[in-house]
């Protein structure tokens, strides 16, 4: 049933390609490598750790709302733990996360041997992973970020804000836009030419329809942000008037760079988790996604009408009513696409015929999250009634439900799918229900009530509330609530920990899935494919019992006649649209550049934030060197002709 | 109709929305109201979506089928797409009606009446609110703090604006939020069908103390107000040399706060002249007796951490004469 293929320590082929693509062992390997399996499983365990990071700030707070007026946090306490809690969940947690997932499984899935720019891919990691540590610099000294992930000018503003907290913040988020650019970038050439033969954009799995969409979202969104953030320690600390009101600047301003910014940033973190669940809870239903054309086109339709709902996080700040009431119609608008994608997750579910292991539970689970979260976003779409939603606990709620239901929950199940791929072993499947219960119960528990409390007008970023607004047993509620999707994260850490050491053996395709990773073995071999699969439909494992068309995909051992490419380090290049191969690519082999980058990129932010010259020289001069001997072109003259086995 | 959902809403929220100052959702007054049953009526179509979708989902998933048949095989969705196709045109549909409700209760609602017959001037500053009546005459105009009076059933227009960050002004059971942005001026309008206090609450994040920052709206009878009005521009008897509170108050208190028809004009706490009338302390953090506000003065930083008010350690006979001072101050 499942397609065998090359075993690298018996094919004399496989031990060839071994030998390319092998990272080299020690210290040096680990941080020159370029593999993007490494890289993607480095984003998901960093993403995961800032995950409980943001996670224990949560819990602290829930603590300090248990009861009305306690006095466990001082308001300065409060206040630098609810903005590293959304700066770490939106920019540390939730992007990294689904890059870490679309490292790993895009080479896999498009039947390549790796990312475009493997180089740049490392680079990305080393610097997400150094914009994380720089954002949490200056928390042990009780100076971290305290003006919310949303950073609101003027209380942001050095009047208003005269310790470093939001120096780090500002510098912190341009340090990490690069690693997102530089990332978002990679996908998008990745996707357009490193597929296999014959992996046409009609037959993506569609996590690469997500990431791609959101790449291309990031490309034009993040800019905004960077710059934003740049005016704003501009404005701190060189007395530039961007936001200034005494020099003529606009708050407003600030909002509308922000939110240009922020609500693509939204959907950039729930499509590919979307395409998660489009991928793997067909396999579990046992047939394929019910209308892949409509899902996605409405991935993609919702992305770009992502774009045009931002003042909808604007409604109460005195902008016109005709400009609020076209941002209310097309905030009504983008609910249409979520819409086809439920019914799309649902008709599979119900044509199909559903095996309840844990990833189902958790993808099943997810469907009616999104629902609930689906709804209340429709109710702070509606202008008027957002009028008294905004910046109340309701708000917390519905993006809770969104983000925790649409990105930690298709995470969480696509971490127990991939995992026997990922290392080869299974995780425990009674554990894993038993964390599915406890994290959707618990999740429940701490957030619905929210809905309540927002409507019962308790407003946002609190630090306390007063025992009259009868507020005080439901957010008791929230809190046991939080505690117990806490002890729901922990079962699942708990299962990984024993799972890697002990879990039963994988197999190629344990799960008997239809995609292209399942057709190598787990883990896949550092190359991935020994020969470059060919393919000729959406589900290259499932297509004999399909009977959709007479072509068959080549994988594996039927593939020995296909192509080995090993001459070098290398990878078959494809046409955009049709995936015809016309070149081969050179890969690029262990590399400290990409650690080096940034490293000097770390010294020199350091150095703007201490406003030391001497660092941002040292820093920036670094940066010239690397990057010099970066672009430095290199001959591959001895290897360009390039035997095509047909 | 709106009776039954709030009867079901009372059931759903704990302790019912009587006893939740700020819950909207059983607002009664004009532009409360017109949010409200927007509100219950988004509401009610949200969670029918919810449990229609949920019950869809829990049948798709426990429906009968061929036991432990887990084969792939040849699949035909022509009838599940045209399924998705009636499900997302019901949807569609649903969105089209719940924007044209949105739009026609913004267009009632959205902007002030021309002519509104009282228009005030409310200022957020960290951590309180500066609240100034206008009039046609100057001399009848007048500066409160931390507390609306309105008429009830007059349409009362609110200039908004900020002396320092952002703030937002909202009065929950009488309409929506506004933010209040430096080198702004926004403008809204509450309108109260019923006598009474009503609690309003920052609602943009401003900083160590937006929690407590809150003020109180009293609505009273057109007469009531008038008499309001009257007394609030009379000057507080005494002088400094006669009167020991207003002596401790001047030496204490006046760089900062304003009492009018005494010598005590600061400008950078709350206005207190007639403090003795109001309702609350601190932003409306405390009801306004004696003892809360001997406390106030002794523990400011305790009580409100990061207030702009310092602790001035004053002798226990000072915070005694200021206190009876100031409470009589109706």
């Amino acid at each position: 049933m499942t397609v065998s293929q090359a075993d690298a320590t018996v094919s004399p082929e496989g031990r060839k390609l071994l030998g390319i693509w092998e990272t080299a062992p020690g210290i040096f390997g680990w941080l020159a490598t370029v593999d993007h399996k490494t890289i993607g499983i480095r984003y998901l365990c960093t993403a995961f750790f800032f995950l409980i990071v943001g996670g224990l700030e949560a819990l602290v707070m829930r603590v300090q709302l248990a009861q009305p007026e306690l006095k466990l946090l001082s308001p300065d306490a409060y206040n630098q733990l609810f903005s590293m809690h959304g700066t770490t969940m939106m920019f540390l947690y939730a992007l990294p996360m689904l890059s870490g997932f679309s490292n790993y499984l895009w080479p896999l899935m498009l039947g390549s041997r790796d990312m475009a720019f493997p180089r740049l891919n490392a680079l990305s990691y080393w610097t997400f992973l150094a914009a994380g540590i720089f954002l949490y610099v200056s928390f042990p000294i009780g100076q971290a970020p305290n003006g919310g992930w949303f950073a609101y000018v003027p209380n942001t503003s050095l009047q208003y804000d005269p310790g470093i907290n939001m120096d780090v913040f500002a510098l912190g988020l341009v340090f990490l836009g690069i690693s997102t650019v530089v990332g978002s970038a990679n996908f998008i050439v990745t996707l357009l030419r490193c597929r296999a033969p014959g992996m046409s954009v009609n037959r993506l799995p569609i996590i690469v329809w997500g990431t791609f969409t959101a790449s291309c979202a990031n490309l034009l969104a993040v800019p905004a942000v960077s710059l934003a953030c740049a005016m704003l320690w501009l404005d701190r600390r060189f007395g530039t008037h961007f936001f200034d009101v005494a020099g003529g600047g606009q708050p407003l301003l600030w909002q509308h760079l922000f939110w240009i910014f922020g609500h693509p940033w939204v959907y950039a973190l729930v499509l590919p988790a979307m395409g998660i669940v489009s991928d793997a809870l067909p396999v579990f239903c046992r047939r394929p996604l019910v209308g892949y054309t409509l899902v996605a086109i409405s991935t993609v339709a919702t992305m770009i009408l992502g774009f045009g709902v931002w003042v909808h996080h604007m409604f109460a700040t005195g902008l016109p009513v005709m400009s609020l009431s076209f941002f209310s119609a097309a905030s009504f608008v983008i609910a249409i696409p979520s819409a086809v994608g439920v019914f799309c997750w649902i008709a599979t579910i119900w044509t199909g015929k559903p095996q309840f292991t844990t990833p189902f539970l958790f993808f099943a689970g997810f469907v009616m999250l999104f629902v609930i979260g689906g709804v209340s976003g429709f109710m702070t779409a509606s202008v008027a009634l957002d009028w008294q939603l905004t910046d109340s606990y309701f708000v917390v709620a519905h993006l809770h439900y969104v983000l925790l239901g649409i990105n930690v929950f298709p995470v969480v199940g696509g971490i127990h799918f991939w995992f026997p791929k990922m290392t080869g072993r299974m995780m425990d499947e009674r554990l894993g229900r038993w964390t599915f219960w406890t994290m959707f119960i618990g999740f429940n528990a701490a957030f619905f009530p929210m809905h309540v409390t927002g409507l019962m007008g308790m407003p946002r970023r609190v630090y306390t509330y007063p025992a009259e607004m009868g507020v005080g047993g439901l957010n008791l509620l929230s809190t046991i609530g939080a505690f117990v999707f806490a002890l729901g994260v922990l079962l699942f850490l708990l299962n990984i920990g024993r799972s890697l050491r002990s879990g039963p053996p994988a197999g190629d395709n344990p799960w008997d899935a239809p995609a292209l990773e399942w057709s190598t073995s787990s883990p896949p071999p550092v190359y991935n494919f020994a020969t470059i699969p060919q393919v000729a439909s959406r589900h290259p494992l499932w297509e004999e019992r399909l009977g959709e068309t007479d072509r068959r995909s080549i994988l594996g051992d039927r593939a020995s006649t296909g192509m080995v490419l090993d001459r070098g380090k290398e990878t078959i290049g494809v046409t955009p649209l049709d995936a015809e191969p016309n070149v081969v690519l050179k890969m690029p082999g262990d590399s400290l550049l990409p650690f080096l980058l940034a490293a000097g990129m770390t010294v020199l932010f350091f150095g703007l934030l201490a406003r030391s010259g001497w660092a941002i020289g040292a820093g920036g001069l670094a940066e010239i060197v690397i990057l010099f001997l970066w672009l430095t072109p290199r001959q591959f003259a001895e290897s360009e002709e390039v035997a095509l086995h047909e | 109709m709106r009776r039954l959902l709030a009867l079901f809403g009372l059931c759903l929220l704990p302790g019912g929305c009587a006893r939740a100052p700020l819950s909207y959702l059983d607002a009664t007054s004009p532009i409360g109201g017109a949010i409200a049953s927007l509100g219950w009526g988004l509401t009610g179509i949200s969670v029918g979506v919810c449990i229609i979708v949920g019950l869809l989902l829990v049948v798709a998933i426990v429906r009968r089928r061929a036991a432990a048949d887990t084969a792939i095989g040849p699949v035909n969705d022509r009838l599940a797409l045209r399924w998705i196709g009636a499900g997302v045109g019901v949807s569609t549909v649903v969105l089209l009606g719940a924007a044209i409700w949105t739009l026609v209760t913004v267009h009632s609602i959205g902007e002030p009446p021309r002519n509104a017959p009282l228009t005030i001037d409310v200022v957020g500053q960290e951590w309180w609110w500066s609240v100034k009546y206008r009039a046609a005459d100057p001399a009848r105009e007048f500066e409160t703090a931390d507390q609306l009076v309105i008429p009830v059933n007059v349409p009362v227009k609110i200039e908004l604006t900020s002396r320092d960050v952002i703030h937002s002004f909202w009065v929950p059971k009488l309409g929506g939020k506004m933010d209040m942005i430096p080198s702004r001026t926004n403008v809204t309008w509450l309108e109260a069908d019923k006598i009474g206090d009503y609690r309003g609450q920052c609602s943009e994040f401003c900083g160590l103390q937006h929690a407590n920052m809150a003020f109180n709206v009293r609505v009273l009878s057109q007469a009531d107000f008038d008499v309001w009005w009257t007394r609030q521009l009379q000057p507080a008897a005494g002088s400094p040399d006669t009167d020991a509170g207003l002596n401790t108050f001047m030496v204490r208190c006046a760089a900062c706060h304003t009492i009018r028809g005494t010598p005590a004009g600061g400008i950078l706490g709350p206005d207190l002249s007639h403090f003795g009338s109001r309702e609350s302390i601190a932003a409306d953090l405390m009801p306004n007796t004696p003892e809360n506000l001997a406390n106030w003065i002794d523990n400011t930083q305790t009580i409100k951490p990061g207030v702009k008010m310092p602790e001035l350690h004053m002798l226990a006979s000072e915070v005694s004469d200021v206190t009876s001072y100031l409470e009589n101050l109706k």
